[in-house]
């Protein structure tokens, strides 16, 4: 097993961990604001942690290139999503969780 | 391996019934719009694995978004709220959906066994023609492409027709030719008063129509094709008319310009169609385009997928301003 | 290495379709699309590698960006769907 491939797995555990974190977060946070939170750690951490160990395995170039492309979009768009998402529920009045208040 | 595959399709499979069965007991249609986003999404996945590398992409590019936000389209100039049918009325409904469910299932124990090597379809000779003669006659790697454009063009210029048809539908019913345009109200919500949403979408545009670009000349060596491309570029004039505005987006793309483009794909798909005739082959049969029926080929194909992605991406941006402006005019 | 990565996708699509079926509310739903999305395209991705496909990549750059679209297309039209009812039918959420 040479370096990259350990480097690689590391980074592909790390990833799925960070996915899964996110996942049982979506479930369990109390109110649509702390939720983005978690989708938040999917969509950066998770995604770009897979992906970055995805591209220490590629033999060729433009296999990378895809990667490095998806990366890229994935960076620009979820968290202009999230971010126009929180505006507009706040727009909206989507009434933000304090302790002590029910779970929505 | 074998199990884990088994494993992993079932809870795919387990995700599209879950996610049916919640679509259809949601009354809030926009909730159930997302939801069969979400059903697209995971229908696509599971054409992934089956290695149905095109009707994946196909699926991602329509069923995720232009249908999406078609749908919504057509919620927003409707009620958001599914109506409740009185109990005794919904018994026709379901005896109709309970014999078509059953004449369907019973019809599945005909279907061969999943992946076995004898079914109609691998001992078929059309099969054996199209995967090995393909790349002789034709040469390019991805045979559903040439089978797609070549091999079934005729079936192909049909769908075509078919896409024209329902552009030129809802411009009748909707587009100013059935009435005149109307003043608009300031709308409230401008998603371009968000400078992130602005710039983002605004770096994302290019990026896109370059992408269904690539789509369209890539499809003869990997997933893709006119369709996918006609209704990718469509979706990056979606993006840029939801966050910009409809009048700017027509400011780029004027309406007339779209109804000459809707028609100048069929025209050009029938011309390479008649262009093949004169020179002295039969309809659509690209070898008598140049000197080499291989060269010829290629260059038929494509034409052929330009002219598929000129008219479907006109047709659905035409789609998108019908029912978005629309709304906005109300 | 890479089946582990493929399951915990899973669960986690599993998890967000929990909450996208909960709910409440339009905002939980349209963001446990977006978050499915995303699982979607690393899940194409992680499928190329272990298939050796590289080409399933190009479905997974479509994703990225047919997801935001979709994204936006909600935002912008449930949102005049809303300035509409409140304004001509004196209806609330």
């Amino acid at each position: 097993m040479s370096v990259l491939e350990v480097l690689s797995g590391a980074l592909l555990i790390a990833g799925a961990l960070a996915v899964l974190t996110g996942g049982v977060g979506m479930l369990r946070f109390p109110d649509f604001y702390t939720r983005i939170h978690a989708a938040g750690i999917t969509d950066s951490a998770g995604a770009g942690l897979i992906l970055l160990g995805l591209l220490l395995r590629v033999d060729t170039w433009n296999t990378a290139v895809r990667l490095l492309i998806i990366l890229l979009f994935l960076a620009l768009t979820s968290p202009t999503a999230t971010h126009i998402l929180a505006h507009a529920a706040r727009r909206d009045g989507v009434p933000m969780w304090r302790k002590g208040d029910p779970r929505r | 391996m074998t199990t884990t595959f088994t494993l992993i399709n079932v809870s795919l499979l387990a995700i599209l019934t879950a996610t049916a069965v919640t679509i259809t007991r949601l009354r809030a249609l926009y909730e159930a719009t997302m939801l069969a986003a979400l059903f697209s999404l995971a229908t696509a996945c599971l054409f992934v694995l089956l290695d149905a590398v095109d009707v994946a992409f196909t699926e991602a590019a329509v069923g995720v978004g232009i249908s999406t936000v078609l749908l919504l389209g057509v919620l927003a100039l409707t009620r958001s709220s599914e109506s409740v049918t009185p109990r005794r009325r919904r018994l026709p409904g379901a005896i109709a959906v309970l014999l078509v469910g059953g004449t369907l299932g019973y019809a599945s124990l005909d279907l061969p066994e999943f992946g076995s090597a004898d079914s109609p379809v691998q001992r078929h000779p059309v099969t054996d023609e199209y995967l090995h003669q393909s790349q002789e006659d034709i040469g390019i790697p991805n045979t559903v492409t040439s089978v797609l454009a070549s091999y079934r063009g005729l079936d192909t210029l049909g769908e075509l027709v078919v896409v024209f048809t329902a552009g030129l539908a809802v411009l009748s019913l909707l587009g100013p030719l059935a009435r005149p345009e109307q003043t608009r109200p300031a709308a409230d919500f401008h998603l371009a008063d968000y400078r992130v949403i602005r710039v983002v979408s605004g770096t994302l545009m290019p990026f896109i129509l370059l992408f269904a670009l690539y789509v369209l000349f890539h499809g003869d060596y990997g997933p893709g094709g006119g369709f996918q491309a006609g209704v990718i570029f469509a979706s990056g004039f979606v993006l840029y008319g939801l966050v910009f505005g409809l009048d700017r987006a027509q400011r780029v793309v004027p309406r007339a310009a779209l109804w000459f483009l809707v028609s100048l794909g069929l025209l050009l798909y029938i011309g390479v169609g008649v262009t093949t005739m004169l020179l002295g082959g039969s309809f659509l049969d690209y070898d008598v385009l140049a000197s080499h029926p291989e060269t010829g080929q290629h260059l038929g194909i494509l034409v052929v997928e330009t002219a598929i992605g000129i008219t479907v991406a006109s047709v659905m941006t035409t789609i998108f301003f019908g029912f978005a402006g629309r709304g906005v005019a109300r | 290495m890479i089946f582990a990565v493929m399951a915990a996708l899973l669960v986690t699509m599993v998890l967000t379709l929990l909450r996208a079926f909960m709910g409440p509310g339009r905002y939980n739903r349209i963001l446990a699309v977006n978050t499915f999305g995303t699982k979607t395209v690393l899940f194409v991705a992680v499928a190329g590698f272990l298939f050796g496909r590289p080409e399933f990549l190009d479905i997974g750059i479509l994703y990225a960006l047919v997801n935001f679209v979709a994204t936006v297309a909600v935002l912008r039209l449930t949102h005049y769907q809303e300035l509409v009812s409140d304004t001509e039918r004196g209806e609330g959420k």
